[in-house]
């Protein structure tokens, strides 16, 4: 039988994904494809106001249409308990709107309706009456005397501060400021984007009444710690409610969060006894979920002459919206950020970052941020290409005489992060030797002197991904291990359970693979589950790069105790001692290896007749919860060449060379496919993304026609190159991947359009450089990129 | 998704059938060509026409081709169609450069020349390049045909002279010797509205500008056109300097506003830059006519 | 308004508002979920089906638009014996067709969300143009947003699927 008792020669490689099957025929299954019998739909009517006190909500002619089953409004919620609902930052979020609105898109009431027509057909016969009240856009006026009050709900509260928060040693690193031969300070921005992935967020809600079950379709990254989440805030005992997360049209941090939306559709279900789907449009998705970045930050390094870096600076102030909802570990306000120390031996850093709220939507922690880590990078690269510029030195040599040296890992840096694991100039290397670095320099001065502009920009990042120990990282109390269950059926295929949640990772490929490579397996032997939380144990879901660090931790460890319990059978099997067994891809005896068993032989067995040692419980299952020790940090070296059009402001990527570091690669193809996509994100931030705000509070970024995402025709063809350094502390050696692009591209294009300008003497413009905004810095005045143009 | 408002629909089955339409159910029905424009606006729920007037069917209004001395494009034409004319190419290389840039391949394939020029967006692409072919517009009405120059199309913002009973059918322009064009845009991305653009034809005699067409689109040019610009070239000599010149003048007479695409002195400055580029690269494909040579 | 739709050879009559947009009656009254939407602005291309044998944004064009007319979605791209109706969950049988093979071979997708739309467009332009280069290919699906894959392994696998074709016309003659 085809793949029975077949030895493992690796099931590591570019294996092809057993998910394309469905997806290549058009038989995915999204949230939006769920029928169900008797479905009815919702919409949201939302306040077109930035902040505006609620005169009234009169929803009468709403309710009268013939295809409206409920109207639900702030007052109904309030009588519930359920208008208000805890956020991931332990604050809490409005579901619908009771005394104010506190930024243009937010929920003020839910119709449910026969059909998604009718249902927004019917959001014009509500009638809101508004009183508005002065916005507050600009973050940094938010704490200004004064400034109007945006969280008056929350008691205490007198202004728009939420948080301080540092890392590092001030005293240290003034010293090693006072002591530097050179100081250089830059203001940079990392404007507001959205992660917006294609398909927008929605849940399909059908509650019970008889049984008292809520089942809910929807799209999450995390359906184990929503289950616990809607627990809490909504009454119904967790053993009665199920998650289904189908298939996920990509998540990209922006479906962790639970939105008002689906606490509408439960309720509406709870009220109408049908089930309630609701699917946002592009525009509520732009404005109303998960934002990413928003980061004004302040950055000063200090280096000698020579160029050695001493220490770094940063002072940041974070806009966190209306609502402090921000995903990340909970004693973490602003996320892990404090890796801003980046890949270079430091002797001190100190970081200071302050919360605000502001009249605009909330989030903060998303679009593949790595919790912060995006903005952390952004930061310490730009100051040192601002450096190399101030000493006159090439970026790639100042870089590579900072870098950490192989025989200082693990590192812990100044901030108390520990490396895991790298080669850091070897990476750099191999990037420069992809793209012949001094070839493009002599052509770069080949083209200055007929007046044509290339840049070259460097960036090099390191990652803290895999959250997290237990001990350390929480999400709303909840701690980040994963579980892991693995059954392995009588004739010798397997299934695999994990807890976490792919959104296009290729899970069901990956995973498998992991599970047969450590058991001699073919990977189309492993069936991996995941999304049903019926189905699957407990864990923290799929972000932060976290699922193939601690999940596919998990399936290592759970098929290695699958793998152990063989053995014992295997030993009863041969009449052997279980010591006298080695693992070749199957149990054979040790100087006589024809007498072996392989795990599919080994499963019958173990649910058969086969007498085994007392205290040996029979079949072949195992389940384990892993709790990471530590973060895996991946690593690499990005060089990006762009062509710079000073007559228009126009930039062309030219080039892009990618070397990554991710440790053990299960599937290079997935791999670098993760690479690819996260390329093209900073290909975005960097030249074309933001979600702009005018005085009013306006939300300027609520479509795809403002809010641009880059085509086929940005995007070069990506150069990738790797170097594979394993993690000591994950069993496989692997670390995670899948935000390290997104975190270093986006100052390898920026590093490199500057370059370009060097000749004008521009020194720093925020992102996104769009044609206006790189003229505008070639005449002296770069664009403030967050706030409209007045 | 967003999704339109209630409407009724009707088929028209001829141009006359059209019209008649039209007249019955007035100024609150649109006409339907490729809906490109429409639509999107029905979903955003920006207009709510009451009736929508399906002319896909109108196969007799969808064509190029060359008669009476005109390229002559009938208003239901695909912009996908117009891109893969020839012959439309040949007489003006614009049209090619326009419709390159003009949103993407796929709603090329169903949106028409008609459809864009009658939404009248103030950035829109083809009325710059159709000012600058110096273009008319024919139009069809219950009381018979009339014509009305590119120029004059455009009365503010989405407003057109297209009254409610009536129909753009044709756009024409005379083909004439020594004629060279050209489209040059700026976009925060492909398929973006332009944040400013020019559209340049000039035609040629030996090496004096014996005619010349200034498009501007997205910059508050008057009429997307700048007139001034092209009186200064009319018997000027084919130069870079007067080039440059004529993209001085063009921006002078520009009033662009500050948006998110870009601020004003930054619009300026396009309208200057590419009208500048347009009128070069439009100078390297004009063949001057000589004695004798047919057009 | 009673509209009669030719889907994927079968034709399909029903009674519909006119404002019903194409993709809405493809997926919700047809149950094709295969074809996708993900915008509200035409942008982003996940809806792209065929009508008429040209590629178009169903989310742009009515279901009215399309009576009388033939649309082609995904479900339509696995070649079928003669007689199958290739609707339902269960209609994956089939030959793939090249441009599906080859969007599997070159990890041509992730979420899978923009594939549908992606190889519609890709089969369009190899029946119109068999052998693209890769900045025809770039080109021709401009107008389409993925947000996984970086559009790479895309192009490589429209590359793919046009050499296997440029293989199998060989091996025909």
């Amino acid at each position: 039988m085809k793949g029975k008792g077949e030895l493992g020669r690796g099931a590591y490689g570019p294996v092809r994904r057993k998910e394309d099957a469905r997806f290549i025929r058009g038989l995915g299954t999204f949230t939006d494809d769920i029928q169900l019998p008797g479905m009815l739909h919702g919409a949201i009517l939302r306040s077109p106001l930035a902040h505006a006190r609620i005169v009234s909500v009169d929803a009468s002619a709403a309710e009268a249409h013939p295809r409206v089953k409920a109207v639900i409004t702030g007052p109904m919620l309030e009588r519930r308990g359920l208008a208000w609902m805890p956020t991931l930052s332990q604050d809490v979020q409005a579901v619908l709107a009771t005394d104010k609105v506190r930024f243009q898109g937010q929920e003020v009431a839910f119709v449910v309706a026969e059909d998604r027509y009718s249902a927004r057909d019917a959001l014009e016969l509500i009638n809101v009456e508004y009183e508005p009240l002065p916005a507050v856009v600009d973050a940094t006026t938010a704490l200004d005397p004064g400034a109007p009050v945006i969280r008056d709900d929350r008691a205490g509260q007198p202004d728009n501060h939420i948080f301080d928060w540092e890392a590092g040693d001030r005293a240290a690193t003034d010293a090693a400021f006072a002591a530097a031969d050179v100081v250089v300070a830059q203001d940079m921005l990392y404007p507001r984007s959205h992660p917006a992935p294609l398909e927008t967020c929605g849940a399909v809600a059908d509650y019970d009444q008889v049984s008292g079950q809520l089942t809910i379709w929807t799209t999450s990254q995390a359906p184990h710690a929503h289950r616990t989440l809607y627990a809490l805030v909504v009454g119904i005992p967790e053993h009665k409610i199920r998650i289904i997360s189908p298939d996920i049209g990509g998540g990209f941090g922006n479906k962790v969060p639970i939105y008002p939306g689906y606490l509408c559709a439960v309720v509406g279900s709870m009220v109408t006894g049908s089930p309630v789907k609701w699917v946002e449009d592009r525009s509520e998705n732009l404005m109303s979920t998960s934002f990413a970045r928003d980061y004004h930050m302040h950055g000063e390094i200090a280096a000698a002459a020579d160029g050695t870096i001493l220490a770094l600076r940063a002072s940041v102030l974070a806009d966190h919206g209306a609502f402090n909802g921000s995903a990340q570990p909970s004693k973490f306000p602003a996320g892990f950020f404090h890796i801003f120390t980046g890949s270079y031996d430091l002797r001190a850093a100190h970081c200071a970052v302050t919360g605000v709220y502001t009249n605009k939507a909330p989030g903060g922690v998303a679009y593949s941020c790595s919790f912060r880590i995006t903005e952390a990078v952004y930061l310490v690269e730009r100051m040192v290409d601002i450096l190399a510029a101030e000493l006159g030195m090439d970026p790639a040599e100042l870089r590579m005489k900072n870098l950490l040296r192989p025989e200082q890992f693990p590192y812990t840096c100044p901030t108390g992060w520990e490396y895991d694991s790298g080669d850091y100039p070897r990476a750099l290397q191999v990037a420069m030797d992809i793209a012949d670095y001094p070839a493009l320099r002599r052509e770069q001065a080949e083209k200055r002197a007929r007046g044509e502009h290339m840049g070259i920009g460097i960036s090099f990042f390191t990652e803290g991904v895999g959250a997290g120990p237990r001990d350390q990282m929480d999400i709303l109390g909840l701690g980040m291990a994963d579980g892991a269950d693995l059954r392995v059926h009588p004739t010798g295929t397997a299934v695999l359970s994990v807890s976490c949640q792919t959104q296009g990772q290729g899970h069901e490929t990956t995973f498998a693979q992991i599970v047969a490579q450590e058991l001699g397996l073919s990977p189309d032997d492993v069936e991996v589950v995941h999304g049903d939380t019926d189905r699957t144990p407990f864990g923290l879901g799929t972000y932060g790069s976290r699922s193939t660090p601690v999940s596919g931790a998990a399936a290592a460890v759970v098929a290695r105790k699958v793998r152990e319990r063989a053995r014992i059978v295997a030993a009863a099997m041969l009449e052997v001692a279980p010591g006298d067994l080695e693992w070749a891809g199957r149990w054979q005896v040790r100087g006589d290896p024809e007498k072996a068993r392989g795990i599919a032989e080994i499963a019958m067995a173990a649910h058969g007749a086969l007498e085994l040692p007392a205290g040996v419980e029979g079949h072949l299952d195992a389940e384990t919860v892993y709790n990471p020790p530590s973060l895996t940090h991946p690593f690499g070296a990005y060089i990006c060449v762009t062509d710079v059009d000073p007559g228009t402001g126009q930039v062309q990527i030219r080039r892009f060379i990618a070397v990554d570091d991710c440790g053990v690669r299960i599937n290079p193809m997935i791999v670098e496919g993760q690479v690819h996509g996260g390329l093209a994100d900073g290909v975005g931030m960097a030249l074309m993304q933001v979600i702009a705000f005018d005085s009013s509070g306006n939300c300027l970024g609520g479509s795809f026609m403002d809010y641009l995402l880059p085509t086929t025709m940005e995007c070069p063809s990506w150069e990738l190159g790797a170097t594979v350094t394993p993690s000591p502390h994950h069993p496989i050696g692997a670390k995670g991947v899948g935000e390290s692009a997104t975190v270093g591209s986006p100052p390898a294009i920026v590093n490199s359009v500057l370059d370009a300008l060097r000749p004008f003497g521009v020194r720093h413009a925020d992102m996104p450089l769009t044609p206006a905004n790189v003229w505008s810095a070639i005449q002296g005045r770069p664009l403030r990129t967050d706030l409209a143009i007045p | 998704m967003q999704v339109p408002a209630y409407v009724e629909y009707e088929k028209a089955t001829s141009v006359e059938h059209a019209l008649t339409l039209l007249a019955r159910y007035g100024p609150e029905a649109r006409i339907l060509a490729g809906g490109h424009s429409l639509i999107p606006m029905m979903k955003l729920r920006l207009v709510q026409p009451e009736t929508l007037i399906d002319i896909n069917g109108l196969a007799e209004l969808a064509y190029v081709r060359v008669a009476d001395g005109e390229l002559q494009i009938g208003a239901l034409t695909r912009h996908a169609q117009l891109l893969d004319s020839a012959v439309a190419g040949e007489h003006f290389a614009i049209l090619h450069d326009a419709e390159r840039v003009i949103a993407d391949p796929v709603v090329r394939n169903w949106g028409t020349i008609g459809g864009s020029l009658c939404q009248a967006d103030p950035s829109e692409d083809l009325s710059a390049t159709f000012a600058a072919l110096k273009a008319t517009m024919v139009i069809r009405g219950p009381e018979g045909v009339r014509t009305v120059s590119a120029r004059e199309f455009h009365t503010g913002p989405y407003e057109t002279v297209v009254a409610p009973g009536e129909l753009l059918t044709e756009i024409r322009m005379a083909i004439r010797p020594g004629g060279g064009s050209a489209y040059e845009k700026v976009g925060r991305r492909v398929g973006d509205w332009p944040v400013g653009a020019a559209a340049a034809a000039i035609w040629l005699d030996g090496d004096t500008i014996a005619g010349a067409g200034i498009g501007l689109t997205a910059v508050g040019a008057r009429n997307f056109a700048a007139a001034e610009a092209e009186e200064f070239l009319r018997g000027a000599s084919a130069t870079e300097a007067s080039f440059a010149e004529a993209g001085r003048i063009a921006a002078e007479h520009c009033r662009p506003s500050s948006d998110q695409r870009g601020p004003a002195e930054y619009k300026q400055h396009l309208a200057r830059e590419l009208t500048t580029r347009a009128l070069r690269r439009a100078r390297r494909r004009a063949r001057p006519a000589a004695a004798g040579q047919d057009a | 308004m009673q509209i009669t739709v030719n889907v994927n050879g079968t034709d399909y009559a029903r009674e519909v508002e006119a404002r019903l947009l194409l993709i809405h009656f493809l997926r919700d009254d047809l149950g094709l979920t295969g074809s996708h939407w993900g915008c509200d602005t035409s942008n982003c291309g996940a809806c792209v089906v065929w009508l008429d044998e040209t590629p178009v944004k169903s989310c742009t064009v009515l279901a009215a638009m399309a009576d009388g007319r033939r649309v082609r979605t995904v479900e339509d791209l696995a070649m079928k014996g003669a007689g199958e109706g290739g609707m339902g969950r269960r209609a994956g049988g089939g030959t793939l067709d090249p441009v599906q093979q080859g969007f599997s071979e070159c990890h041509g997708l992730q979420c899978g969300f923009c594939t549908p739309g992606m190889m519609l467009t890709a089969r369009w332009l190899l029946d119109h143009n068999p052998d693209p280069t890769p900045d025809e290919i770039r080109e021709a699906l401009s107008g389409q947003i993925c947000r996984c894959t970086g559009y790479e392994n895309i192009v490589r696998s429209v590359l793919w699927a046009s050499k296997h074709e440029a293989s199998r016309r060989e091996a025909d003659r």
